[in-house]
């Protein structure tokens, strides 16, 4: 090593001279310029991405989740919730999301936000997908152009998303019965629509439910169709028996409405029906909900006429809606039954008030154009000449079972001239008594003329009968003592001659008696006579020729 | 110490490449007679070559550390992990060791990295005299740990690689994932850069 001594430096080789470089600023201060560009474009870009805040409140926020559960429009993702708070007055959740920005036109007044989650009701299970992969909110975009980023969650997902073709009815009920949010509304059986939503009105005292009328189904709706509840099991029993109707099994659980036209218009033949009774109904269009079929189809009296009827006897089965019969056909129904002091009497009354549906009723005289309820226009004069004929309102018994009883209306021969008290408010119309009271009645007038018979002339003619009757058989006596003393002993000398005469016969007729023995030889004779008389003819047919010739000679 | 004779002082330079040792000249540009290759006294512009990789890798640092990194889609969910969001799991799931390694290996690690690279370049811009020994086993230690910082996307790519079973699980690496290489090939190649020799040219003047 010490051999090895270092060179001076001026015995090194020099550096060769280069080309002198461009002196530059060093390229790498492209690097951080990049990634500051970069990072300023990919910020703008996430900042422009990430689309609009909405808040939606929800009563609770049960299964969301900030920054994981998402909002879907159709299923596509169309946002994400950021956070959720209590709101101020901590009565509700306070949800916010980021809406993407290329869907914030669907951000408007009426779009509607909901919690998809699994959901089991009486007929339908909704939601199981979000059973594993966790709730979501759903979206129904709305037709309103106002812009709008506070919304209002539903707790239920709506029934019809916007879009679904089909219409709105509303409808009028008294009580909502077994009907609830998503009840299927039926058309011939036939799953139609649903209910969407429903209210109390404002006063309390009914309901209004709204239904949608899927597409195909919604036509058939036209003025005159009918809504009733299908709900459950509808059984009644009334003067015509135990009936039990139901819609669907689904129905059962959780209800519906059915919704059907009467059969045939109230109003009559086909060509007087005007084509706004067919034209299909606009949206919202109001109907009133029936509680049972029956009065759906049968209410199709627009025009009630009102009457009171007295009976004299007893009203127990008698109830509200039971049918006003004439003659089979159900023309009005019982409307209630009360009870007044009538003091001027100063009895008690029972006055059952019935309303009849001249509707039902048709006269002739519509067919010639009059127009105008038959009973109202100069249907005084009609009823008036009907009650004239004996027209009565009675009791009957429509079912010895139940028990029930309606009122008939009927012609009643013979009964006293009675008229309608028009003057009264509602009109009274003149009753007979009908059923068990029919019968006693009947009994009394069998009575009566039993009572009329002359039972004392009648015993009269009898006692004198008898008389002539005995008289009668005395002189029938006498001719029999008659008879016996003259006619007797000739006859008893007529038989003994006949006797004899009998006696001759026999002994002549008897074995070996003369009679006998000569009518023996005859027939030997008559025999023998035959017998010739064969021969004879046998021999004629050989030889015929014999009967002109002769018997030829013997040859021999 | 303080006075020490050094190349430059000379007007001697090596060749990085053949080693030769040749007298320095004053022109723009030198080269090696014997190998041909550039040579200079000092590296040039070493240290603005290093702040800028510097600066880049602590600014794509950010986006790193903020933005997930990986996406795993189950089944059950779709989940965006950021490096500490996975950290943070790990530590939950009761692997403490994973979480801490993971922890200094993608976090700590790349940050002091950024830090001594930067208070190498302040002190020598500054020309600072103090502690230069310090600084240079600092950088020594900066230059061997860099090429173990690739442990999470190894670690990562494996992952992507290995789950892919569609529908049921599947791991996406988000853009978080080249950003914190990014970080980590620009912090090794700005130790790269870094001419060690201006860490001891302040003795030399001074």
């Amino acid at each position: 090593v010490a051999d090895r001594a270092t060179p001076p430096a001026d015995e090194l080789p020099p550096a060769v001279p280069d080309l002198p470089r461009r002196v530059r600023v060093p390229y790498v201060w492209i690097l951080p310029i990049i990634v500051v560009i970069t990072g300023a474009f990919l910020a703008v870009r996430e900042k422009l991405a990430e689309g609009t805040s909405i808040e939606i409140s929800f009563h609770t926020a049960d299964d969301l989740e900030p920054n994981k559960t998402k909002i879907s429009y159709k299923a596509v993702e169309i946002g994400e919730v950021k956070e959720i708070h209590v709101s101020k007055d901590r009565k509700e959740v306070i949800v916010e999301a980021r809406i993407h920005r290329n869907v914030r036109d669907y951000l408007v007044q009426d779009t509607r936000f909901w919690v998809v989650r699994p959901r089991v009701t009486g007929a339908n299970i909704s939601g199981l997908g979000t059973l594993v992969s966790g709730a979501y909110i759903g979206v129904d975009v709305g037709h309103s152009t106002v812009p709008e980023d506070h919304f209002t969650g539903l707790e239920v997902p709506p029934i019809v998303t916007s879009g679904l073709p089909g219409r709105e009815y509303i409808l009028h009920a008294s009580d909502i019965g077994s009907l609830s949010i998503g009840s299927t509304v039926f058309y011939r059986h036939i799953p139609a629509g649903q209910v969407v939503a429903y209210s109390l009105d404002p006063g309390g005292a009914s309901v209004t439910v709204k239904v949608f009328i899927n597409s195909p189904y919604d036509k058939f709706v036209t003025q005159e169709t009918r809504f009733w509840q299908a709900s459950g099991v509808d059984m009644s029993i009334n003067s015509e028996g135990v009936k039990l109707h139901t819609e669907s099994l689904a129905s059962i659980l959780e209800g519906g409405v059915a919704f059907q036209a009467p059969k045939e218009s109230a109003s009559g033949d086909s060509t007087s029906r005007d084509s706004t009774s067919t034209a299909e109904m606009a949206e919202d269009t109001s109907f009133k909900l029936y509680s049972d079929q029956e009065r759906a189809t049968r209410e199709a009296d627009t025009v009630a006429e009102t009457f009171i009827l007295y009976f004299q006897g007893s009203l127990r089965g008698l109830s509200v809606g039971a049918p006003v019969d004439l003659r089979g056909i159900n023309i009005g129904e019982v409307k209630r039954l009360s009870v007044e002091y009538d003091r001027v009497a100063g009895v008690l009354r029972f006055p059952v008030e019935v309303d009849i549906f001249p509707q039902r009723i048709r006269s002739r005289a519509r067919a010639s154009g009059a127009k105008g309820t038959e009973l109202d226009m100069g249907g005084h004069t009609m009823i008036d000449s009907m009650v004239a004929h004996g027209m009565r309102a009675a009791l009957k018994d429509g079912n010895l079972l139940t028990g029930q009883k309606y009122v008939a209306v009927d012609v009643v021969k013979g009964a006293p001239a009675e008229n309608v008290a028009w003057d009264e408010h509602p009109p009274i119309f003149p009753t007979a008594s009908g059923g068990l009271d029919e019968l006693t009645d009947s009994i009394g007038s069998i009575a009566k003329k039993l009572d009329k018979v002359p039972f004392d002339q009648i015993s009269n003619h009898l006692i004198t009968t008898m008389a002539t009757l005995d008289q009668t058989l005395k002189s029938t006596d006498r001719l029999m003592r008659n008879v016996d003393a003259s006619i007797a002993p000739q006859v008893t000398a007529t038989l003994k001659e006949a006797q004899d005469a009998m006696k001759n016969a026999k002994e002549a007729l008897s074995e070996g008696g003369s009679l006998n023995n000569d009518l023996g030889d005859t027939l030997l004779q008559l025999s023998r006579a035959a017998k010739s008389l064969g021969a004879l003819a046998d021999y004629l047919e050989r030889h015929p020729e014999a009967l002109i010739r002769g018997k030829p000679t013997d040859p021999r | 110490m303080s006075a020490s004779v050094t190349g430059e002082s000379l007007g001697l330079l090596v060749c990085t490449r053949c080693r030769a040792t040749l007298r320095a000249i004053a022109a723009a540009g030198q080269r090696c007679p014997r190998c041909h290759s550039p040579v200079h006294l000092r590296r040039p512009h070493s240290i603005a070559t290093t702040a800028s990789l510097v600066i880049t890798a602590a600014l794509l640092y950010i986006p790193a550390n903020v933005l997930p990194v990986m996406r795993t889609h189950t089944f059950f969910s779709d989940e965006d992990d950021t490096i500490m969001s996975g950290v943070i799991s790990l530590a939950h799931s009761g692997s403490w060791p994973v979480a801490l390694l993971v922890f200094f290996a993608s976090i700590v690690v790349p940050l002091l990295k950024l830090i001594a690279l930067s208070e190498i370049l302040i002190a020598v811009t500054r020309k600072s005299v103090r502690q230069p020994q310090q600084r240079s086993r600092l950088f020594r230690l900066v230059e061997f740990v860099g090429r173990w910082s690739m442990l999470d996307v190894f670690a990562m790519s494996l992952l992507v690689a290995l789950v892919q079973i569609q529908s049921l699980a599947t791991v996406q690496v988000r853009p978080a994932a080249l950003a914190f290489a990014g970080v980590v090939v620009l912090t090794m190649l700005a130790a790269q850069s870094f001419d060690e020799r201006l860490l001891w040219d302040t003795q030399t003047r001074g």
